[in-house]
């Protein structure tokens, strides 16, 4: 097993760990806030990787220039979600938020199992097939640009909530609902907000993705369970935290796959997520709340 | 009324075709592993999404043993039984000795049944990815040492079961644990304040609900005679256990039953109607499935059962 092997897989697992970071971090940025837990958010994920297929098929959209308007609709689709769904559910049980999320993504997978069927759909760009030469590294172009795109957004994203009023607003939402309501914040529809954004997040996320992997219907559910594992290494709470967790487990899955059988890998996650869980349930950069 | 609804399900062969005799084990199943998993949830307030692993836990446990040994399932019963008591109290050692709760307990519990679903895909001595398959010796003759039989003998079977859960349910909930778990559910801290050893009764909660489940996943083995890891410890399991009390009404005795009739009765009959329909589009059922959770969900936020009983002035 020579260098040059375990060094590409270690890069390809950073840049794929990027975009895994950005999804995850519109699950943090919505958990974070909101405090929802999102069971639909890897059928979001797949919803946007569908959206993109469709736009290329359609109008030969680069996925990344789709990103633009699937992120657009998706930010109204979430809002709607959380204005028009879940926002009466914020002060429900938690197996009650569970349910009706969970039943969103039974609709969604399923909804999109009904129009596109189960066959895998993918994009075919030139720049798939390229990939550049840094030494005897090979880096994959099309996993550069997705990674890239990722950084940008996660950026804009801490940008917008370090500097912008809105986004002081929300985390002031995030951090003491009561706090923010004695302020005179409408704390509901910064909530819509939020999930607008994750969902916006999820958007880019899953158009970066479809260039790197085809999707089906029945990577909704996977990619929801990698997202909260993610987040809950990474820290809840913390934008770095989801895109280093991301990069983590994205590593960690490369490796996973290169050393032991492909199909163990996600042992690997789940392993991870129960040390996490147990010594440091804060994640690796998060607050203790 | 109990005793109508009780002559009714023994008197229930008598009348069903086969077809039906098997739906309404189906409901018994779901009934049954709803009301053990209620024992956690409604009566103590634990969320476990993760149930699918004692289910998995028990039925590869008997199972194996019957493969490889052909030892019955009353002796491996036992062993299910305790396997899981085991995997369930070293879970909540875990998690009630390192403060998790709510949310955070509900992903632990998803991810040591994904890791063990994964772990068990990669195990040859259960028959790995492939399944283990059990050998049914004949099914004529009631041979209840091996658990062998016609489909009449699993109906009753589970039947027994469910009724013997409402049975301890009921009495649970009577019992000096049933208000410690009550106080623990409504709010831990005050229970604490009152001097309840928390971590010992939520520790016992989760004893009695994985060994109940236990005992559904040797039914599992001996009913159905395949395993397969992607199926059994799979999250739609869990979410499928859960889905009978949740709509049913979470805490309360009967609504896993309810949820569970209610659920598989509405399962079925989307399928007729669709079937009748013409719509035979894969995936169709289950978008009208999630519509219908997404109504109960949203407007009985408690479940079916208190609002029927609220009618029934019960």
């Amino acid at each position: 097993m020579g260098f040059d092997l375990v060094a590409n897989v270690i890069i390809a697992g950073v840049l794929t760990g990027l975009v895994y970071g950005l999804m995850a971090l519109g699950l943090s940025v919505i958990f974070g806030v909101v405090r929802v837990v999102n069971f639909a958010h890897g059928e979001m994920m797949t919803l946007a990787m569908y959206a993109a297929t469709v736009l290329f098929a359609a109008f030969n959209l680069d996925p990344f220039l789709a990103m633009i308007p699937v992120a657009a609709a998706f930010f109204v689709l979430g809002y709607a979600l959380q204005a028009g769904l879940i926002n009466p559910f914020v002060t429900r049980p938690e197996h009650s938020q569970f349910m009706l999320l969970v039943a969103v993504a039974i609709i969604l997978v399923n909804a999109m199992l009904m129009i596109f069927g189960p066959d895998a759909r993918n994009v075919q760009v030139d720049y798939q097939l390229e990939s550049f030469e840094i030494g005897r590294i090979l880096v994959d172009k099309a996993r550069l640009y997705s990674a890239l795109a990722a950084i940008i957004a996660s950026f804009a994203l801490f940008v917008f909530f370090r500097f912008t009023l809105t986004g002081k607003a929300i985390r002031a939402c995030a951090d003491n609902y009561l706090g923010a309501k004695v302020v005179g914040l409408n704390v509901k529809r910064y909530y819509a907000l939020t999930f607008g954004i994750g969902a916006a997040c999820v958007a880019v996320a899953g158009c970066a993705m479809v260039l790197l992997v085809d999707v089906t219907p029945p990577l909704g559910p996977a990619y929801t369970l990698l997202a909260f594992v993610i987040v809950i290494v990474g820290g809840l709470g913390s934008m770095g935290g989801a895109l280093l967790g991301g990069v983590l487990i994205g590593v960690s899955e490369a490796l996973a796959g290169l050393f032991i059988t492909p199909s163990a890998k996600g042992m690997f996650s789940f392993g991870l997520l129960i040390l996490v869980l147990l010594f440091r349930p804060q994640g690796l950069l998060g607050r203790r709340s | 009324m109990l005793a109508v609804l009780a002559a009714l399900l023994v008197a229930l062969p008598a009348f069903a075709g086969n077809y039906a005799l098997s739906v309404a084990t189906l409901i018994l199943y779901f009934a049954y592993t709803g009301q053990a998993w209620n024992v956690m949830m409604g009566f103590a307030g634990q969320l476990s999404l993760g149930h699918a692993l004692y289910v998995g836990v028990g039925a590869y446990a008997a199972g194996a043993l019957f493969f490889h040994w052909g030892i019955g399932p009353w002796a491996g019963l036992w062993v299910a039984m305790a396997l899981c008591v085991a995997l369930g109290l070293a879970i909540g050692f875990l998690a009630f000795r390192f403060g998790i709760s709510g949310v955070y307990f509900a992903l632990l519990t998803i991810a040591f049944a994904e890791f063990t679903r994964i772990g068990f895909d990669h195990l040859d001595w259960t028959g790995g990815p492939g399944g283990m398959f059990l050998r049914v010796a004949q099914r004529d003759a009631w041979d209840l040492a091996n658990f062998r039989g016609p489909p009449l003998m699993y109906y009753y079977a589970i039947l027994f079961l469910t009724a013997a859960a409402l049975a301890v349910c009921a009495l649970l909930l009577k019992s000096k644990a049933g208000y410690y778990w009550q106080a623990i559910r409504e709010n831990e801290e005050a229970a604490q304040a009152l001097g309840i050893n928390t971590f010992r009764w939520k520790m016992l909660a989760v004893a009695i609900s994985a060994a109940m489940t236990s005992i559904s996943g040797v039914f599992f083995a001996f009913y159905y005679n395949n395993l397969f890891p992607e199926q059994i410890f799979h999250i739609s399991r869990s979410i499928e256990i859960i889905l009978g009390p949740v709509i049913g009404g979470v805490g309360t005795l009967f609504g896993p039953v309810l949820g569970a009739v209610v659920l598989t009765l509405l399962s079925d009959g989307i399928t007729e109607a669709l079937g009748l329909l013409g719509w035979e589009i894969p995936g169709i059922k289950q978008v009208f499935y999630g519509v219908v959770l997404l109504i109960v969900v949203m407007f009985l936020p408690n479940g079916i059962w208190p609002a029927i009983a609220r009618r029934l002035k019960l």
